[in-house]
């Protein structure tokens, strides 16, 4: 299906939601980390998913949010049902 | 813009939420049988509540001109209690000849349990041997994954299913091509923090089309936004999508998998209306 939009105008369109987001991001880690017990979660498997997805949105690509949805994902298990 | 919500859990909202729907172009919605908070505790709770959406639900619905259908079923939620559920698919039949049902749901999987897969196979059946159309829950978050794929291998395994009268709801982007590509509808519902928002679902289009794909609000009893729909449409419009496109997604395909029901009586808007102005006219 062809785009309504050239890049330029979703990146203006979206600049200051992603701009928010981020943000909103590092207050959350932020956050966390300068609570008193964050020791007691740091190895906490959701921390590791939001590193890996991190990872994901630096990097190039159109599906960036199909995976992120699979790291939060438990994984499909084949024959599941025998 | 005409639209139709094809999930929205109505005996969870106040009568406000129909009027200001109806004031946004929603002219029709289909109400599937769910969780209520709580677990019922016998089948005369779930015989209660199928008269709920059988009876009075229309009727509210029509205070504001909206068209009320439903779907009915044992969640996958209660369905981890197999004696119950059991009794429960065993009285569906009573109600299934009433005007407004169109189909067995939402059943599906919540936990992707055995339990929950005993019952959502012992659902087809039932739908099988009525010849109803099916509405499909997926599960939440981590568990979609994994269960919108067991859920399409237990579809798969009954022969007698015709993929173009099963539609697999709550979509998402890790999920949609999953649903789709074995020939069955889906739907995408709109969430204010969970499932998809506006602005994702119009994604989604882009990337997979409009053929067999429909948007909903799921509005209930938690958090979540009846004029969902609209949204979506606003937001269809803001990228530039023509009319015609957004109606395709939020009318034109409600009705052509709907009209698969013998109970989708749905009267198009501008002949209603003018039916009651005639009506007006002869008092």
């Amino acid at each position: 299906m062809p785009e309504t939009r050239t890049a330029e105008e979703i990146l203006e369109q979206c600049h200051l939601e992603i701009r928010c987001k981020l943000i909103e991001i590092a207050a959350c880690l932020d956050r966390i980390e300068r609570s008193g017990e964050f020791d007691v979660v740091r190895n906490d498997r959701r921390l590791a998913q939001y590193q890996e997805s991190l990872q994901v949105l630096a990097s190039d690509g159109v599906d960036r949010a199909e995976k992120l949805q699979m790291i939060f994902s438990d994984d499909y298990i084949p024959n599941w049902s025998k | 813009m005409y639209y139709i919500d094809p999930h929205v859990h109505m005996v969870s909202r106040v009568t406000d939420d129909y009027e200001r729907m109806a004031r946004m172009g929603c002219v029709a919605v289909s109400e599937p049988a769910f969780w209520a908070g709580f677990d019922r505790g016998s089948v005369d709770g779930f015989r209660d509540y199928f008269r709920q959406l059988t009876e009075f639900e229309p009727t509210r619905a029509g205070w504001s001109g909206i068209q009320h259908f439903t779907w009915l079923c044992i969640n996958a939620k209660e369905a981890e209690n197999v004696e119950l559920s059991r009794e429960v698919i065993a009285m569906i039949p009573e109600f299934l000849d009433r005007p407004g049902v169109i189909g067995i749901g939402e059943i599906g999987l919540n936990k992707n349990t055995m339990n929950e897969s005993t019952i959502f196979r012992e659902h087809l059946d039932l739908a099988m041997k009525t010849n109803e159309l099916i509405l499909i829950h997926t599960p939440h978050l981590q568990d979609k994954y994994r269960g919108t794929r067991m859920i399409v291998d237990m579809l798969l395994e009954d022969t007698r299913i015709q993929p173009q009268r099963v539609l697999i709801d709550h979509v998402e982007e890790h999920t949609v091509g999953v649903a789709r590509e074995e020939g069955f509808w889906c739907a995408m519902t709109l969430y204010p923090t969970t499932k998809c928002t506006p602005a994702r679902a119009a994604d989604i289009i882009e990337r997979y089309g409009d053929d067999r794909i429909m948007v909903n609000s799921a509005g209930d009893w938690g958090p979540s936004n009846p004029l969902a729909v609209p949204d979506f449409i606003q937001e269809m419009r803001r990228r530039g999508h023509s009319e015609a496109k957004i109606r395709k997604i939020v009318y034109d395909n409600p009705l052509e998998f709907f009209n698969q029901s013998s109970r989708f009586e749905f009267t198009p808007p501008d002949s209603a209306w003018d039916s009651q102005a005639a009506d007006t006219d002869a008092d």
